[in-house]
């Protein structure tokens, strides 16, 4: 083997790369730097990683479509998800810059793990190939769990790292045997051929149903599917609320998407099968989820619970397996990645100096004292509950649009009617704070990465609402 | 196709057999004399000095964990060697980059302490820590 | 030649002894000790699959393997250091106990 066919289309791992270079330099700089004054510019040093690997994806965006070794894919749709994921990774490290020091000093570690993650992020939303897309799975996943306990000092924060381990190692491992399973019964771990193989009938059913089956349990703990949501809360919880924000986008856009290429590559033979499975999950996540919240009185339990809400109203896009399911989701997980941060970004800016949470009526009389972010908190409440014109009115109606037009009525009419309950808890919040007066005023937080990132989800919440027809045409551009 | 196994059957019974001999004659036959030192652990001609089952520092499980880590590398060296003569030149590109991340690993450890035994207080240490987040939440 | 059923028998075995460690467990090292061992379950099966499927040039189970060792050596690393880091905060590491976030 020559050079040239090692390195043919080694730009397609171009943004991954980058973000591991700057996870390096994060970690050089930390240990080079004199005093406690220039670790302020290591969440710097880290947006600029970020910008250049969305810079390094929008390059590759001009180019055709190609593949790095059969391993890792830049077609439109993975590098919608890279794009998603990076937002949602800039916004986190916007809100980590004044959280982290009241938590923890060791900032060099936090920022190189916040890259290493997002690493992990875009290579599993663009991996084709059985081992990098566990390889990508492990990466975001180990990191992730040390950034859920970095508030070493809050036995919260350790315990739901904890948890957060122990769960997350045990559904790796459904994975992986579902995955060795799958390669047994097709004999090879690229997706695309493991789909041409069992469409010709190939393929040993003892083996290739339960492969499936521990797969979707491994695909079901990290999007946070009904019946296997129980860490969702608690870590959602004890977790730093910018680490929060950050996995509550990132974990589930990068599963989410490699969820949708090993239904839509590996396995489109079995649809049949698998969607009407997904399409009971999908009931069971939306119901539980949303009922559950309604009995919530933390704010950020509310919104874990909101979450495991929202995977089931994405996981309706994918039960018929069509390419405009796909879109769907993925505009979804874009609308829901501005949306949802946002939300956390004012939990932050009510939490006290060493808390992990608020709860809700923190929240009451709020638009008394702050009128503006009581103003960008019912906008991502309203656009929650979507209500138009907002950026989650959309993702709903393209969701639902995608699951009628795939045969599924049924189904949309029950995301629908969900919808229609988690308003109930959306809205509260928003009575709370238009409505309530203040039990004790509260002196938000502020800094200005949070302030900036709140301005910015804030708009991009109102402007996608605006201008669907903007996002529809680039999704519609993004091909299969 | 079971037959194949004979010899393997074969084998262990005599294995078993020559243990059971090796260990049931002398406590037939031989002489007991007790001493302190006969029952002591066997440490490969070291006196033992302390009690086996006792409680390790902390810092052990921490050089233990770098060390599982850094060793486990190893596994994805063993087939590069293999195969480098046909890869060339891009694979020892490929191995020197992995490598120096190992590298800047290391080097971390070491500078943030993670490989001193020693009792002394570092930067990073929970005591220093607090002191310092109380000073930095007074600034904001 | 033993045959393949047999090697994913015992990689069945092993994957369903993990996975009682896992849930029966209290004390998250055996929990962490059951996960290992599910991981494992699944090297055989990749090995085994490799080893039978005829392909001599295509190594994937093998590689399959390989990351599988080291990440889970990672990952025992990454989870005995957030283990310590709950046992210096709560004396324990029993995993019922760790009750402190419920809603």
């Amino acid at each position: 083997m020559n050079i040239a066919a090692l390195t043919a289309n080694l730009h397609v791992i171009l943004p991954e790369m980058v973000l591991a270079a700057f996870a390096l330099l994060v970690i050089l700089a930390d240990m080079l730097r004199q005093d406690e004054e220039e670790s302020r510019l290591l969440p710097l040093l880290t947006l600029a990683g970020i910008l250049a690997a969305m810079a390094a994806t929008a390059w590759i965006w001009n180019r055709p479509v190609a593949s790095y070794q059969e391993g890792a894919i830049a077609d439109g749709f993975a590098l919608g998800a890279r794009t998603v994921i990076l937002v949602a990774a800039g916004l986190a490290t916007l809100l980590s810059m004044g959280y982290l020091p009241r938590i923890n000093r060791q900032m060099g570690e936090y920022y190189a793990l916040v890259l290493l993650a997002t690493l992990g992020m875009t290579m599993m939303a663009s991996a084709t190939d059985l081992i990098v897309l566990f390889l990508a799975l492990e990466i975001f996943s180990l990191a992730l769990y040390i950034l859920s306990g970095y508030y070493r000092k809050n036995p919260r924060s350790t315990e739901a790292s904890m948890k957060y381990f122990l769960l997350g190692a045990f559904a790796s491992s459904f994975f992986v045997y579902g995955a060795a399973l799958l390669y047994g019964a097709a004999g090879t771990t690229q997706l695309r051929e493991i789909g041409n193989l069992l469409a010709s009938d190939h393929g040993n059913p003892n083996l290739l149903w339960p492969g499936i089956a521990l797969l979707l349990v491994g695909f079901g703990f990290k999007v946070s599917l009904v019946p296997f949501h129980m860490w969702t809360p608690d870590v959602y919880q004890g977790a730093p609320t910018p680490v929060t924000a950050f996995m509550s986008a990132g974990t589930k856009t990068a599963a989410f998407a490699a969820f949708v290429r090993v239904l839509m590559e590996a396995l489109p033979a079995q649809q049949i099968q698998w969607g009407w499975a997904l399409a009971v999950l999908a009931v069971l996540t939306m119901t539980v989820g949303n009922l559950t919240a309604l009995r919530q009185l933390s704010l950020k339990r509310m919104l874990a619970y909101s979450s495991v809400a929202n995977a089931g109203y994405i996981l309706v896009a994918l039960v018929p397996g069509t390419a405009q399911g796909s879109k769907a989701a993925l505009f979804y997980l874009l609308t829901y990645a501005f949306m949802n941060v946002g939300a956390l970004a004012v939990v932050i800016t009510l939490e006290k100096i060493d808390e992990l949470d608020a709860l809700q009526n923190r929240a009451a009389g709020l638009a008394d004292r702050w009128p503006l972010l009581a103003l960008a908190m019912s906008i991502f409440m309203l656009s929650l509950s979507g209500i138009p014109p907002l950026a989650g009115f959309f993702g709903k109606f393209f969701v639902f649009q995608a699951a009628v037009e795939g045969g599924w009525t049924w189904l949309a009419v029950v995301g629908v009617l969900n919808s229609a309950i988690s308003a109930y808890y959306y809205l509260r919040v928003m009575v709370a704070m238009y409505f309530h007066e203040a039990e004790e005023p509260v002196q938000p937080r502020r800094w200005g990465g949070l302030s900036l990132s709140l301005a910015l989800t804030a708009l991009a919440t109102v402007i996608i609402g605006l201008y669907p027809s903007l996002w529809t045409g680039f999704l519609s551009g993004l091909g299969g | 196709m079971a037959i194949d196994y004979l010899p393997l059957l074969i084998l262990i019974i005599l294995a078993m057999g020559f243990a059971a001999i090796a260990m049931g004659l002398p406590a037939v036959l031989g002489p007991k004399l007790p001493n302190k030192q006969k029952y002591e652990p066997y440490e490969s001609g070291i006196i033992p000095f302390a009690d086996a089952r006792r409680r390790f520092p902390v810092q052990y499980y921490l050089v233990a964990m770098l060390f599982v880590v850094f060793d486990i590398e190893v596994i994805f060296l063993y087939p590069w060697a293999v195969i480098l003569n046909r890869l060339g030149l891009f694979a020892l590109v490929e191995m020197a980059i992995f490598l120096l991340i190992l590298l800047v690993g290391y080097v971390y450890c070491w500078k943030r302490g993670a490989l001193d035994w020693g009792g002394q207080v570092r930067p990073g240490d929970d005591v220093v820590e607090s002191q310092v987040v109380e000073s930095q939440v007074e600034e904001e | 030649m033993v045959p393949l059923s047999w090697y994913l028998i015992l990689a069945a075995f092993l994957f369903t002894c993990g996975l009682f460690g896992a849930l029966a467990r209290r004390n998250a090292i055996a929990v962490l000790m059951g996960i290992e061992l599910m991981l494992n379950a699944a090297n055989i099966n990749l090995v085994a699959f490799w080893r039978y499927s005829g392909a001599v040039t295509d190594l994937a189970g093998q590689v399959f393997a390989l990351f599988i060792i080291a990440v889970a050596a990672a990952e025992a690393a990454v989870g005995l250091a957030l283990i310590i880091a709950v046992y210096r905060k709560r004396k324990t590491v029993n995993v019922e106990e760790l009750d402190l976030l419920a809603g």
